[in-house]
C-alpha cells in the first residue's frame, strides 16, 4: 500500500515542478502577471498537504510565498521587477525540493525554511511600503544559501519607520531559549518588520540557546507601534525576564551587528533575460495544468507487473494457437476463427500497455530550462536553449536515464562549447549562442540530439591528453574524428586545466555513456571546430519489448536483437580469409570482418560447421561489426526480455532470455558482450 | 496479524520435520520440506546456457517464470545419467533463490524427528561433503540430509561465485 508520505512526496513533486516551469516560462515572456493565479493556486495545495502532514517548515515557506503571490494579485502586476520575484521563488523551490528529497530518503524534513519565508516577507514589506523598485537593496533577491546558518540580513527598511533594538533575556531554567526566541520571532513578524536577529539560526540549531542564555536574544527590527505596545508583544511571553528596548539610529545595524560574521551573499547581477521560450512556449507549461484531471497516477510496479503478464499471455496464446495436438485442427474452421479474433485482440492490448508506459521527454527537456537559466546568470553567457521533438514518446524505465546524461551534455556545452560573449563577438558569432535539444523517432530507436553553436571540440588536444593517458594505441592516421571525440566519454578524460563550479573533472561525460549504455543505448559525439559540437544519443524506445531474429544453432535457438544486425547473408567461399594466427576472416564489399561461430563460442554441438552452408549475421554494436555465423534464420518475432536467473550471475555474450511461442526459454544475444570475449 | 502469525507458525508446524526424499545413484536424499514449491514429473526442453558449470543444465520456462536447473548426479560429481520417465525436476525455493533439481526420481515425503537425525561424521573420520547436513534412519533406511545452501553455492567456479 502507498503510504501518505509516499502520495506526498509524489504529488508535491510534481506541484513543484510544474510550479518551476511556469516561473521559468513566465521569467522568459508573458511576465509573472499570467501566472500569478496559478502559482497561488500551486503555493495553496502545497501549504495544506504539508501542513496536514506536519511539515510546518515547509508549510510555512508556502504560506510566505502565499502571502507574497496574494499580495500581487491583489495590487496588480505593476511596477514588479519579475527577474526578482522568479529568483525569490526559484530558490524557495530548491529548498522545497531538497526538503521532499528528503523526505523521499525517509529523512526527516529538518531544514530550516526561516531565511527564505525572511526574505520573502522583506520583499512583500517593500512591495507594501510601495517603494520604488530600483531603490531595492540588492540582498532582497539574492538566493540564499540552502543552509544559511548564522546569516546576517541587512536589509534597510522602508525610512519612515522608527527601528528598534530589543535584547530579551528568558527566566533562568526555562530551557529551550531558542524555540522561545522563534516563538517570539514569530508571534511578532506580522505586526513588525524584523530586520535581524542574533543568534539567526535559533530555529535551525538547538545550541544557540546557550548563546541567548548569556547574551540575550538582540532583535532588530522596525515597526510604527509606539514603543510600549512594543514592550507588551514581548512581555506576553511568560519566560521573558527582562526587556531592552532601545530606539535605533540610521546606521546602526552595520555598527552594531557585526558579532557574527555576515556572510557574503554575491548580489545577482542584473542581466535582460531577453530569453524566449521557442518552441515549448508558455503554452505548454500551462496546458500541462489543465489536463491534469484526465490523468491517473499508477504505481510503476503494477505496470511492470501488468506487463509482464501481458507478455505471458502473449506466449501462452501462441502456444495455444500453434500447439501440435491443434494440427488436427487445421480443419475446423471455427477454432482457427476464434484463435485469429484471440490474437487480435492480445496485440491489441499488448501495444496498450507498451503506451500506458510511453511517456513524452516534454518533462525531461522542459527541466533543462532552469539549467539553461542558472548557468546563463553564474557565467555571464547569454544562451538559449531550443528545443524540439518533445513529444517524442520514450518508456518510463528509459526517461528516468535521461535526466542526468542530459544535464550534464548542456552543462558541458555552456560551460565549455558556448565561448564568452567577447569571444564571440571577436569571432562574428552572434550574441545569443544556440544550444539544441532535438529527439527524433527514427527505425525503431529515439535519438536525442544536444547541439551546440560554440567552438567545438579541441581534435589535437584530446588526441594529446588520450595519448598521455594511454588511452589510445593505433597510429594517429588510423584514428577517426569518431575514435578521438569519443575519448572524452572515458571516465575521468578532461582536457580542462581548470575544474569549475559546473564541469571539468571529467565525470558527466562518464555518466552520461554509463547511463546511456545501461539503457542499451549509444553515445556518439561529432564537432566541426568553430561551429560547434553535437552529441547524439541513440536510445532504444522501449527495454521490455524488443524485436529478435531467432536463429538456430545446432538444437538451440537464440535470439539477436534486430537493432544489432546489419545484414544477414550467405557467403561464397573466396569471401572467406585467414589470419596468420589461423583466424578467420570475412571479406564483404571491401570490409574485413572477424568471425565468431556460435557453435564455438557456446560450446555446443552443431552439424553445421561449413562457413558457405549456413548464415552469416553481420551484427554491429558502437561501430564495431562482427561476423556471426549460425546455421539458420527462423523468423523475427517481438519478444519480451526477461533477466537470467539471478543464479546464474552475469554471462558475457547473453543479455537475458525470453520464453518463445513452443514455451521453450530462448537466450538473447547481447552483441556488445560478444566483442569483449578475448577470441 | 495475530492470526496470520498463527497460520504462519501453524504452517511451519505442519512442514516442520517433514522431509521430501528422492533418489540419486543409489543413495537417498532428504531435503526439508520448506524449501520444496513443486515437483515437475519429467523431463522438459531445457535451454542451455554457455559458460556455466556443466552440472548447471540450463534453464527451464516454469509457467511464465524462467529458472535455471542443476543436475544433482553431475552437482554430487558422479556420472551423468541419461533421463527417464522417472527422472523429475524438484523446485525449490531458498532465500528468494528458486532452482530446479533434476534428480533420479522423487520417493516420498517422510517424517523425521530430530532425535531420529544424526550429525554427518567428523571430517577427520575420512568422510567429507559439505552437502549433508545430516543422516536421518527411518526405521533401517538410512536418507542423507542436504544442505540446500551449500547445493547452490558455486563453490568450484568461483568467478560465477564472485558475480553472485
Amino acid at each position: 500500500m502507498e503510504s501518505l508520505l509516499d502520495i506526498f512526496v509524489l504529488e508535491n513533486s510534481q506541484l513543484i515542478e510544474q510550479l518551476e516551469q511556469t516561473i521559468l516560462c513566465t521569467e522568459k515572456s508573458i511576465g509573472i502577471d499570467g501566472a500569478v493565479d496559478e502559482i497561488f493556486r500551486i503555493m495553496h495545495t502545497l501549504k495544506g498537504s504539508a501542513s496536514m502532514m506536519m511539515y510546518d517548515n515547509i508549510a510555512s515557506l508556502a504560506h510566505s510565498m502565499e502571502d507574497l503571490f496574494s499580495h500581487i494579485r491583489a495590487n496588480g502586476p505593476d511596477n514588479l521587477d519579475n527577474s526578482r520575484i522568479c529568483d525569490l521563488v526559484l530558490s524557495s523551490i530548491d529548498f522545497l525540493k531538497n526538503e521532499i528529497g528528503k523526505l523521499e530518503n525517509e529523512q526527516a524534513a529538518d531544514g530550516d525554511s526561516f531565511p527564505y519565508i525572511q526574505l520573502i516577507e522583506e520583499y512583500l514589506n517593500h512591495l507594501q511600503a510601495g517603494e520604488s523598485e530600483l531603490d531595492a537593496p540588492e540582498s532582497i533577491y539574492a538566493p540564499a544559501p540552502p543552509a544559511l546558518d548564522g546569516g546576517v540580513f541587512s536589509t534597510p527598511l522602508p525610512e519612515q519607520l522608527p527601528r528598534y533594538r530589543a535584547l530579551v533575556f528568558f527566566s533562568p531554567g526555562c530551557e529551550m531559549e531558542n524555540m522561545r526566541a522563534f516563538g517570539i520571532v514569530h508571534r511578532i513578524k506580522d505586526l513588525v518588520i524584523i530586520e535581524d536577529y542574533i543568534p539567526s539560526d535559533i530555529a535551525a540549531n538547538s545550541s544557540s540557546s546557550e548563546l541567548i542564555k548569556q547574551n540575550g536574544f538582540d532583535l532588530v527590527f522596525s515597526c510604527s507601534l509606539p514603543a510600549e505596545e512594543i514592550r507588551n508583544l514581548f512581555i506576553k511571553d511568560p519566560f521573558v525576564d527582562s526587556l531592552e528596548l532601545s530606539v535605533l539610529e540610521e546606521e546602526y545595524p552595520e555598527t552594531a551587528m557585526t558579532s557574527e560574521e555576515e556572510p557574503h551573499i554575491p548580489p545577482v547581477e542584473e542581466r535582460d533575460c531577453s530569453v524566449e521560450c521557442k518552441e515549448a512556449g508558455a503554452g505548454s507549461g500551462l496546458h500541462l495544468v489543465n489536463n491534469r484531471g484526465n490523468h491517473i497516477s499508477v504505481n510503476l510496479q503494477k505496470l511492470d507487473l501488468l506487463m509482464d503478464l501481458v507478455g505471458e499471455l502473449v506466449i501462452s496464446q501462441a502456444m495455444i494457437s500453434l500447439n501440435p495436438d491443434m494440427s488436427l485442427a487445421a480443419q475446423l474452421d471455427g477454432f482457427q476463427k476464434a484463435a485469429r479474433q484471440h490474437s487480435k485482440i492480445i496485440n491489441e492490448l499488448q501495444d496498450i500497455v507498451m503506451s500506458i508506459r510511453m511517456v513524452p521527454l516534454d518533462m525531461t527537456f522542459q527541466k533543462m530550462h532552469r539549467i539553461v537559466r542558472d548557468m546563463n546568470k553564474k557565467l555571464g553567457k547569454n544562451v538559449v536553449l531550443e528545443i524540439s521533438g518533445q513529444d517524442t514518446e520514450v518508456d518510463k524505465n528509459i526517461i528516468d536515464h535521461l535526466s542526468d546524461p542530459l544535464m550534464h551534455l548542456i552543462r558541458n556545452a555552456i560551460d565549455h562549447g558556448i565561448e564568452s560573449p567577447e569571444e564571440r563577438a571577436r569571432l562574428g558569432k552572434p550574441a545569443e549562442a544556440r544550444v539544441r535539444l532535438e529527439a527524433k523517432n527514427e527505425s525503431g530507436d529515439v535519438y536525442i540530439l544536444v547541439s551546440d553553436d560554440g567552438a567545438g571540440l579541441d581534435r589535437e588536444k584530446i588526441l594529446a591528453r588520450a595519448r598521455e593517458r594511454g588511452l589510445l594505441s593505433t597510429k594517429d592516421r588510423d584514428l577517426s574524428d569518431a575514435d578521438i571525440y569519443s575519448c572524452i566519454l572515458r571516465p575521468g578524460f578532461s582536457t580542462c586545466d581548470q575544474v569549475s563550479e559546473f564541469s571539468g573533472r571529467g565525470v558527466g561525460m562518464d555518466v552520461v555513456a554509463s547511463n546511456i549504455e545501461g539503457v542499451g543505448g549509444a553515445v556518439v559525439v561529432s564537432s566541426t571546430p568553430g561551429q560547434g559540437t553535437t552529441v547524439s544519443l541513440k536510445i532504444p524506445l522501449t527495454l521490455a519489448i524488443i524485436n529478435g531474429m531467432q536463429v538456430r544453432v545446432g538444437q538451440s535457438i537464440y535470439i539477436i536483437p534486430i537493432t544489432s544486425i546489419r545484414e544477414s547473408l550467405k557467403i561464397r567461399k573466396e569471401n572467406i580469409l585467414h589470419d596468420p594466427e589461423g583466424r578467420e576472416l570475412i571479406m564483404l564489399r571491401g570490409q574485413c570482418y572477424p568471425v565468431i561461430r556460435l557453435y564455438q563460442h557456446f560450446r555446443i554441438k552443431s552439424d553445421q560447421k561449413d562457413l558457405t552452408q549456413g548464415i552469416i549475421i553481420i551484427a554491429e554494436n558502437d561501430s564495431r561489426s562482427v561476423c556471426l555465423f549460425v546455421d539458420a534464420l527462423l523468423g523475427e518475432q517481438q519478444i519480451v526480455v526477461k533477466a537470467l536467473p539471478r543464479y546464474l550471475g552475469k554471462i558475457k555474450g547473453i543479455g537475458g532470455c525470453t520464453l518463445l511461442g513452443t514455451g521453450q526459454a530462448s537466450l538473447i544475444l547481447d552483441v556488445a558482450g560478444l566483442f569483449e570475449q578475448p577470441a | 496479524m495475530a492470526d496470520v502469525k498463527e497460520e504462519l507458525s501453524q504452517e511451519e508446524d505442519t512442514q516442520k520435520g517433514k522431509f521430501l526424499t528422492f533418489l540419486v545413484g543409489r543413495e537417498e536424499y532428504g531435503i526439508e520440506i520448506k524449501y520444496v514449491t513443486e515437483i515437475i514429473g519429467g523431463i522438459q526442453a531445457i535451454t542451455e546456457v554457455p559458460e556455466v558449470p556443466p552440472y548447471v543444465k540450463g534453464i527451464i520456462n516454469l509457467r511464465g517464470k524462467i529458472i535455471p536447473v542443476l543436475d544433482v548426479n553431475l552437482r554430487f560429481k558422479k556420472e551423468a545419467r541419461e533421463y527417464d520417465d522417472r527422472t523429475c525436476i524438484i523446485v525449490i525455493d531458498i532465500y528468494d533463490l528458486c532452482v530446479g533439481l533434476i534428480v533420479d526420481h522423487v520417493a516420498e515425503v517422510v517424517a523425521m524427528a530430530d532425535e531420529e537425525i544424526a550429525p554427518p561424521p567428523d571430517a577427520r573420520s575420512g568422510f567429507h561433503s559439505s552437502y549433508i547436513k545430516g543422516i536421518g534412519k527411518v526405521g533401517t533406511a538410512v536418507k542423507l540430509i542436504l544442505d540446500c545452501q551449500c547445493l547452490l553455492n558455486h563453490d568450484d567456479f568461483s568467478s560465477l561465485h564472485q558475480i553472485a
